[in-house]
């Protein structure tokens, strides 16, 4: 997955879990969780979706990794192969 | 219309999903309604055939309005309409459409239409079910049973149908009189003190007011807890959202109000070591796969929901000046909205539920009362609330109870604190707990016993 890929699928699921968030708002090195005001539910919603997108495990040891917009690009890029 | 919470007044109709000769289960959602604060999916109480709707899509009603009735499986059909004796219960139900009353805006509630239906908000053919506390609490505060629209389950008149009856404004009686003359000096009947039979208000109550001005001291004479002013009341349809959020905050500043006016709050703080939840919160995480995990707030809320079981106490409704005490424990989740606002539906039967489970509930009521969609049985039913503002950071918080429950518990941030033991100090993670409970319900001392327990049931997160 490249990091474009990356960064346009968080924000599409940011968008579908905080319509009214808006993602552009939020520092590439923010958090999401005060950037975006989500709480723990919305988190794990976060992460769960992104596991069905791309398949990724996510263990809940690499949720601190995926909790800023730039940490969460690498660590899809790292763990999603390239299409094709 | 049923009582989709203790600040709601009203409610608009805005989908029905359901018409005549539809074949219905209890439970099924028939409607939606929208509140101040929501979207709600309208759940029947009762299995039949909707017969008759008869609040029409668009149309704002007060609570106890009948909106649809329901045929019983076991009662025949009724003949062609003009040959059939019309019941008592048909013609309350036929009035608002049939009666000819264009001069009443729906905002402006025709409160004895509404009064006289002696059946549930989705009327049916059974007699009035009252129990016991709710026919005290009736005769207590002076109304009517055979008057108030019963919204529990099978038609049950219950005690939120006899509050709202008694309180002023909700379902006050006025004559045809009073309402064409309140109309034409632009004077709200529902803020009025009647002099007329059972507290009706006339012709002349609504002449004296206007002449006192719009409000004046009649019109204050009597707070009433309506919170919508009609400016922001939306005459159809969807509201805007700024219309709903200044709704929303009209609607939880006047249900705070009343419970700062009304319960006499006591506040406690315990702090509670988080060692072991966290550390089998993470264990039992690593088992499960990412659409499974659990997350801290499930095994509070269960914890919450098995303490109550201890100390009853903290968990049911105040009636008039009298406790009663819940037998389940339907927890109300504090639920904060982006857009502003917060609401509290319930998650039902927390303490039977396994963990799984509730995360399950959790995770469904926060994207739905996010995206503004809940259920009427969540809305109208919590036994107590819980509220969560760790996620924020914050430390503790010191929460308002949601009349007519007598208790909340707030859980701050789970964070590392030092914590002395065994004369060591060492670090833990804790987190700090807080009741705010009702003194006509309980004592500190027994809310001291239930923050212990919870405390005890947090130390054996295996157990929950």
């Amino acid at each position: 997955m490249s990091p474009d890929e990356a960064r346009q699928l968080i924000e599409a699921v940011l968008h579908e879990i905080a319509p009214e968030a808006d993602v552009a708002e939020v520092g590439p090195d923010e958090t999401l969780q005060e950037g975006l005001d989500l709480d723990s539910i919305d988190f794990l919603n976060f992460v769960v979706a992104l596991h069905e997108r791309t398949g990724l495990e996510i263990p809940e040891r690499d949720y601190p990794r995926l909790s800023t917009l730039q940490g969460g690009i690498e660590y899809l890029v790292a763990g999603v192969p390239a299409a094709g | 219309m049923p009582s989709l919470g203790a600040d709601m007044d009203a409610g608009t109709v805005s989908k029905w999903m359901v018409a005549p000769g539809d074949a219905v289960r209890r439970g099924d959602i028939v409607a939606v309604v929208e509140t101040e604060k929501s979207t709600i999916e309208v759940e029947i109480f009762e299995s039949g055939t909707i017969e008759d709707i008869v609040v029409p899509e668009g149309e704002r009603v007060p609570v106890g309005t009948v909106l649809a009735t329901v045929r019983a499986p076991q009662v025949p059909p009724a003949p062609p309409a003009g040959e059939r004796p019309r019941s008592r219960t048909q013609r309350a139900a036929g009035a608002p459409s049939t009666a000819p009353e264009p001069a009443v805006p729906s905002s402006a509630p025709d409160v004895t239409a509404a009064a006289t239906g002696p059946d549930g908000a989705v009327a049916s053919r059974r007699p009035l079910v009252v129990s016991p506390v709710v026919r005290h609490l009736a005769a207590e505060l002076g109304v009517d049973l055979d008057t108030v629209a019963g919204t529990g389950g099978g038609g049950l008149v219950t005690r939120a149908d006899v509050e709202h009856a008694a309180r002023p404004g909700s379902r006050r009686r006025s004559s045809p009189r009073a309402r064409r003359l309140g109309e034409e000096f632009g004077v709200d009947l529902t803020s009025l003190v009647g002099t007329g039979p059972g507290g009706a208000v006339t012709g002349d109550d609504v002449r004296r007011a206007a002449s006192a001005g719009a409000g004046g001291a009649a019109a204050r004479a009597h707070p009433t807890t309506r919170t919508v002013p009609a400016a922001t009341a939306p005459e159809s349809g969807a509201p805007s959202t700024e219309e709903r959020q200044l709704a929303m905050r009209h609607a939880i500043g006047a249900l705070m109000a009343r419970s700062k006016r009304e319960i006499p709050h006591y506040y406690l703080r315990t702090v509670v070591d988080m060692s072991r939840a966290a550390a089998w919160l993470e264990q039992a995480n690593l088992e499960r796969p990412v659409t499974g995990r659990l997350v801290m707030p499930v095994l509070m809320l269960k914890a919450v929901a098995l303490a109550v079981a201890e100390v009853p106490e903290m968990n049911g409704f105040m009636v008039g000046d009298r406790f009663e005490p819940s037998t389940a424990a339907h927890v109300g989740v504090a639920v904060s909205l982006r857009t502003g606002g917060v609401i509290a539906p319930a998650i039902h039967d927390v303490g039977t539920l396994g963990l799984d489970d509730v995360m399950t509930r959790l995770r469904d009521l926060v994207v739905r009362a996010r995206g503004g969609v809940l259920r009427s049985s969540e809305m109208s039913d919590p036994t107590i609330t819980v509220t969560n503002l760790g996620d924020l950071g914050v430390d503790e918080v010191f929460g308002v109870i949601y009349p007519p429950q007598v208790a909340l518990v707030g859980f701050g941030r789970v964070a590392e604190r030092p914590w002395a033991t065994g004369g060591l100090l060492g670090v833990r993670r804790c987190v700090s707990v807080t009741l705010s409970a009702d003194h006509r319900a309980s004592d500190g001392h027994r809310g001291g016993i239930f923050l212990a327990t919870i405390d005890r049931l947090l130390q054996r997160p295996e157990e929950l």
